[in-house]
């Protein structure tokens, strides 16, 4: 996994990643999402646009994250364009537990 | 000859316009190392893709499924401080790809293992593990997990699209 770019869209703080979101870079991101939170960031939108790969370490990371955001009134939006990496969350039915947009500007315009 | 030269001198074959089969095994061993989880995917990914039969879909399929059986595998070994190599078989035929993961780890029980509230429960929030077998199960056409007192050993077979377009009577 690494970090591609972080930003911020008005309220929404925007974290792009690539690479692989296993049992190796899961932990990696966990760590940059629980430091965005525990600094203050509940609403966060985290872009896999460049990610290569992802099995359920990385989508269990995710749903960790998102659990947390929504402690606090916040929320974790998803951005996952590619099919075969979006094809893994519908497997596990995680569309149906949270929204996935095709883009960041999707994510953070949806009420 | 190995079985694993057999197989490069079937995509050697296939390279050049014979029509031989691409049949052929694969063995691998590893340390019980997450870094290695990618080595793994990058193998039998790499075997699928010369399979003429198998798409890249099924290929993204494999990727995860064996994935999944590799980390639990590893997973496994670290609860009791293995220090044993994990083994994989990538075993290809005309019609199909068989991978087996065998572990000598703590071993589990695939039937007892929590069910997964409702996608639209608040409660699903809460589990952030549990979804790999699901991953397996749903992704490979075939999914067998063997527990023993000494190990696991993880099966997982993808079938070429002929086999499928068979099995649905196409």
């Amino acid at each position: 996994m690494h970090l591609l770019e972080t930003s911020c869209e008005g309220p929404w703080s925007v974290t792009a990643v690539g690479g692989d979101l296993d049992v190796v870079g899961g932990p990696e991101l966990r760590q940059h999402l629980m430091a965005l939170i525990s600094g203050g960031s509940s609403r966060l939108v985290l872009d896999l646009s460049g990610v290569d790969f992802i099995d359920s370490f990385g989508l269990g990371v995710i749903v960790g994250a998102l659990k947390r955001t929504r402690l606090l009134d916040g929320d974790l939006r998803v951005v996952v364009p590619v099919p075969r990496i979006r094809r893994v969350f519908e497997v596990c039915d995680l569309d149906r537990v949270f929204k996935l947009h095709k883009t960041v500007q999707e994510a953070v315009s949806t009420p | 000859m190995t079985q694993s030269q057999d197989l490069f001198a079937a995509v050697r074959h296939k390279s050049a316009g014979s029509a031989a089969p691409y049949t052929g095994e694969i063995v691998l061993e590893i340390p019980a190392q997450t870094e290695f989880v990618s080595l793994v995917r990058l193998v039998v990914s790499g075997a699928a893709q010369l399979h003429p039969d198998i798409g890249p879909e099924r290929v993204e399929d494999l990727r995860v499924a064996v994935s999944e059986a590799t980390t639990n595998a590893i997973r496994s070994h670290e609860r009791v401080d293995s220090a044993a190599q994990i083994q994989l078989t990538c075993n290809v035929t005309e019609d199909q790809i068989e991978v087996t993961v065998r572990d000598r780890g703590s071993g589990f029980d695939p039937d007892n293992l929590p069910i997964l509230p409702d996608p639209g429960s608040p409660e699903r929030l809460l589990h952030e593990s549990g979804m790999g077998l699901r991953l397996m199960r749903m992704l490979a056409d075939e999914t067998e997990i063997r527990p023993s007192s000494s190990g696991t050993c993880v099966r997982l077979v993808f079938y070429g699209s002929k086999r499928n377009r068979a099995a649905v009577g196409g």
